[in-house]
């Protein structure tokens, strides 16, 4: 892609791209957003950033092959599973610890919390292997 | 009992590798098997003798009556040890006819997984598994008539063998399911004492039709009987085995199983009878126009069936009985002509006609010693057994008048062929180049053994007659028979008879020459036969299978498309009128502007899109489409629902863009005919949905999940936002499948690029296409804001 | 208003259907997405219209004060279009080898090709 304008862009909305995927995965399970469309929009800053340089540049600022990405997000679900296990109760039922914060306040961590950062790497991979694969296409 | 039958499969399995490791012993090492079955049955006679059957059930799925059961009474035992004494026999005649053929493995595995499979028919006491043992007997039947694939009408005769018997199978099945309906069980030994509730049932006929048709093709019977003959493709101990003295008796166990709840009614005899004579006279005088060995044995052995069938429907105690000694002497005799046959044709370079055939008695001293005996006990001399048989069966058709005449022309039949047979090849002068030797050593076996027995027999009536005939006929009466079998009954009618038919025969055999002259006149009849109308039958399923192929199937997709979604249409509207149309509305919502606004923008963005001449607006036309799917969800509540849209339209659009940078612009145009019709098929399929749609409406369902849901999310699952708590918690398993689903899809289209043959991995720049990169680029820019 | 987007499904289904009969391969393409716009419309719907707020629990609730929109379709298309989503990528990958395979982007010279 040789727009200069497109280069720059991306450049600055990159960050924030990022950034926002992150949240919306975060605030997913009270609002709207979630691993699917947290996992989307993370895919499509690097997609967007590979359009504007290239994909080895894209892949080299991912650091892991999206593949490999997506094999641990699945882990990571099936993973978030277990816990019910231990209790007793079906393979994935919901499991809750509450973890303190300081100030009196509790952060819910919950196994579907987990589940869901699963969701958002496997989706992640998922796009970014076959944006890169086609991007690499001769 | 189920060990034993076991053990005869996984027999049939390690025949190959037997014969790899040692190709002489091969027969002798497989013969363990029935030979063990053998002994088995014979120390079960007094058991069985004193009225005492073995059974052996293993329960399978209960509840629709699946259950390996076995159960061994005096009509299986006849048959059974029939089939593990004959089968002992065959392995070891095998072991010579096959002598060094690099098949032989093969052909050893079929006829012992054929000889565990009849064995199973005859032990199962139950309808389903007596099916499973009967279709193998047909599948393997297949394989065996089919053994020298590399013949064409080998082929051709297995083919049409596994047609008509399986065809037949098929007709059996619904008559097996009607009857175990109506009959309100499986299991064979309970139906049996069932058999007044049978008779009485409104579906009697339909299952006695459909039970009957199966078992006249299985045992050849007129006008299924045509696929016999031809099954004497197959190798010679298979013929002898399957096709005289068991496979094709499988139907005649199966009538002679059920004739205690099937039998002792007016239909029962009219069809059996009359089937039974037919085929009986059929084979009978057809057996006369052959000259080749086999065909000979072939038509008598058809002609042997309808006789037993014929006996089966008159059910007094006198033909049961007559029965179960003729299922007895018949086997030893035929078994014996046929190994003689494939005998002399294996010791002769392949000779098969009889005329061609003379003076072996010097060349073959213990194959004609076999085969006279046989060949007389066939005929009916006394002392033989075959005469205690005939003796027997004219006793019991005393007032039968029509049948006894039609005994004494196939008796006079049966005669000749005997002799013909038995006698013809060995006496006279030997034809100039003819050269024959004795029959190897482990194919003398057989016929030494048999062809004895059908001699030896007449002298063991008394144990026979008790041990073996009482149990058997007992069980095909249903009630208990007192058997007491004599060779010299005093000079009666049926001994006059007897002698007569005897008489008469010798007199054909004579006249031969004539006989042959007569059938070749009248050869073109045969053309109009059942085989023709098979011939006929096969051919036009074939044309039609091509017609539909042709026309359904040709091999285009998009055909394939418009096929499927025709009949979809036409079933779906066909279903809709059926259930009465449409429920009223009880309440429509209001239409609001905003709305409406993005339907109609959604509608003219699909005409756009299907319209559009260029593939890149029909991109943005269908990313118009996407887009107001995302406002059609903001407005209704589905701000999840929403931003995935939106994100998904831009990715698919950066896809595409990526993909048809290598796919060629060029458009292919169909002609304004099939355009047409497409529209038409189009807009049908269309209006059709919308019509399922409204119709879908108007029924309102309760929503218990849902609320379900509603209700307990923040409670259970400690989170707000309630569709992500499904995605997450409540179907987290179906989000589990669903991310694995994705992940192969990814891994799949990734290898789809990366691995193919002798290409380099390069990563390059990506360019998109020089005509339209900057408009895509656009399209990229809009599509996030 | 039920009427009017049931139109507009019947009009997803016949255009996509239409595309999808078409020789070209980024027909097909097309066509496809069109139709699961069109399928997930029909899920929406199906399920009754009810322009009610979001089904997310306001702040300090723990239940609904007012009956939401349904959840159950919502999750359900969700699935759906990322599902979709793939579906469209993985037939773009696989048309794009099968063009440079073949040679040749147009369906009906497909049909002989059974390589």
């Amino acid at each position: 892609m040789t727009s200069i304008i497109l280069r720059t862009a991306t450049l600055y909305m990159f960050p924030p791209l990022i950034l926002f995927s992150v949240y919306l995965l975060l605030r997913g399970h009270h609002y709207p957003g979630g691993g699917f469309v947290g996992g989307l929009m993370g895919g499509a800053a690097f997609a967007l950033y590979s359009l504007a340089f290239n994909v080895a540049a894209a892949r080299k600022l991912l650091r892991f092959d999206p593949r490999d990405i997506a094999a641990v997000g699945l882990a990571i679900s099936l993973l978030s599973g277990l816990p019910a296990l231990f209790s007793g109760e079906v393979f994935l039922t919901g499991t809750w610890w509450k973890i303190p914060l300081g100030n009196g306040n509790y952060f819910d961590l919950g196994t579907p919390f987990i589940f869901d950062i699963g969701v958002y790497l496997v989706v992640l991979g998922v796009l970014l292997t076959l944006v890169f694969s086609l991007g690499e296409e001769e | 009992m189920l060990t034993l039958l076991v053990i005869c499969f996984v027999a049939a399995f390690l025949a190959p590798l037997l014969h790899r490791l040692c190709p002489k012993y091969t027969g002798v090492l497989l013969l363990s098997a029935p030979l063990a079955m053998f002994v088995w049955l014979v120390k079960q006679i007094p058991e069985i003798m004193h009225g005492h059957p073995v059974e052996q059930t293993c329960i399978w799925v209960e509840k629709i009556g699946l259950e390996l059961a076995f159960r061994l009474d005096g009509l299986s035992l006849l048959f059974a040890l029939l089939i593990s004494g004959i089968g002992m026999l065959i392995l070891l005649y095998t072991q010579g006819y096959f002598k060094g053929h690099p098949q032989q493995g093969r052909f050893l595995m079929y006829i012992t997984a054929f000889m565990a499979s009849m064995l199973g028919v005859v032990f199962a006491d139950n309808l389903l598994l007596i099916f499973i043992f009967w279709e193998l007997t047909s599948f393997t039947s297949y394989l065996l008539i089919g053994f020298n694939h590399e013949s064409e009408d080998a082929r051709k005769a297995a083919l049409q063998a596994m047609l008509v018997t399986v065809l037949g199978g098929l007709f059996l099945l619904g008559g097996l399911i009607l009857m175990a309906d109506a009959a309100g069980t499986w299991r064979l030994s309970e139906l049996i004492q069932r058999g007044s509730e049978l008779v009485a049932h409104k579906n009697y006929l339909p299952i006695l039709i459909l039970v009957c048709i199966g078992a006249f093709t299985k045992s050849a019977q007129f006008p299924f009987h045509f696929w016999l003959p031809n099954a004497m493709q197959a190798p010679t101990p298979a013929s002898a085995y399957l096709h005289s003295s068991t496979m094709v008796k499988a139907g005649v166990y199966l009538l002679a199983r059920l004739s205690p709840a099937l039998g002792g009614t007016e239909e029962w005899m009219l069809i059996l009878t009359t089937i039974g004579a037919t085929t009986f006279l059929v084979g009978a005088v057809m057996a006369l126009g052959q000259h080749v060995l086999k065909r000979l044995l072939a038509y008598t052995t058809v002609s042997a069936l309808g006789a037993m069938i014929m006996l089966l429907g008159i059910g007094t105690d006198y033909t049961i009985k007559a029965m179960a000694v003729f299922v007895l002497a018949h086997a030893f005799y035929k078994a014996t002509l046929f190994m003689v046959a494939g005998g002399i044709t294996h010791e002769t370079g392949g000779e098969t006609s009889i005329d061609k055939l003379g003076g072996l008695r010097k060349a073959m001293p213990i194959s004609f010693i076999c085969a006279l005996l046989a060949g007389l006990s066939m005929g009916g001399f006394i002392p033989f057994f075959g005469f205690v048989a005939k003796e027997l069966w004219l006793h019991a058709l005393d007032h039968y008048v029509l049948l006894v005449i039609a005994t004494v022309i196939g008796g006079a039949a049966y005669v000749l062929v005997g002799l013909s047979v038995g006698l013809k090849p060995f006496v006279g002068k030997m034809p100039d180049g003819l050269r024959a030797h004795e029959i190897p050593p482990a194919m003398r076996f057989g016929p030494i053994i048999l062809g004895a027995g059908c001699l030896a027999l007449s002298f063991f009536l008394k144990p026979i007659g008790h041990g073996l005939i009482e149990p058997a006929a007992s069980a095909i009466a249903g009630k208990e028979l007192h058997v007491h079998l004599h060779l010299w009954a005093g000079f009666n009618k049926a001994f006059m008879i007897s002698t007569g038919t005897v008489v008469l025969g010798i007199g054909l055999f004579f006249a031969r020459n004539t006989l042959l002259g007569m059938a070749q006149k009248l050869r073109p009849i045969t053309k109009v036969g059942p085989d023709a109308v098979y011939d006929f039958l096969l051919k036009s399923v074939l044309n039609f299978a091509g017609w539909q192929t042709r026309n359904l199937q040709n091999g285009s997709l998009r055909h394939y498309i418009r096929i499927s979604v025709i009949t979809t249409t036409f079933l779906v509207i066909a279903a809709f009128i059926r259930a009465g149309g449409f429920e009223t509305f009880e309440k429509i919502s209001p239409l609001s502007i905003r709305i409406s606004a993005i339907g109609i923008l959604m509608i003219f963005a699909t005409f756009g899109t299907v319209k559009s001449e260029s593939r890149l607006s029909s991109i943005l036309s269908m990313g118009v489409v996407g887009f107001s799917m995302a406002l059609l969800f903001t407005f209704f509540g589905a701000p999840d629902l929403a931003m995935t849209q939106v994100v998904i339209e831009t990715l698919t659009v950066i896809l595409m863009a990526l993909a048809f940078y290598h796919l060629p612009a060029t458009n292919h145009i169909s002609p304004k005919k099939t355009r047409a019709i497409d529209i038409g098929v189009a807009v049908g399929f269309g209006v059709m949905i919308t019509v399922l749609v409204l119709a879908a409406l108007a029924v309102q369902t309760p929503t218990p999940v849902s609320d379900y849901y509603l209700e307990h999310s923040y409670k259970e699952a400690h989170g707000r936002n309630v569709v992500n708590v499904i995605l997450v918690d409540f179907r987290a398993l179906d989000t589990l499948g669903e991310i694995t689903v994705l992940t192969i899809a990814a891994l799949g289209g990734a290898a789809l690029l990366k691995l193919r043959p002798s290409t380099r991995r390069r990563d390059v720049l990506v360019a998109l296409p020089q005509e339209s990169g900057g408009d895509t680029a656009s399209t990229k820019k809009e599509n996030p804001s | 208003m039920e009427v009017l987007l049931a139109v507009v499904i019947g009009t997803l289904y016949g255009g996509g259907l239409y595309l999808m009969m078409r020789r070209n391969l980024v027909q097909l393409i097309i066509g496809l997405g069109l139709l699961s716009h069109g399928a997930n419309l029909l899920i929406f719907i199906a399920a009754g219209l009810r322009q009610g707020g979001a089904p997310i629990i306001a702040e300090g609730k723990k239940v609904f004060l007012t009956l939401p929109a349904d959840p159950l379709p919502q999750a359900l298309i969700l699935t759906s279009i990322v599902i979709s989503f793939a579906v469209t990528a993985f037939a773009l990958v696989l048309f794009l080898r099968t063009y440079q395979e073949v040679g040749t982007n147009d369906l009906d010279e497909m049909k002989e090709t059974d390589t």
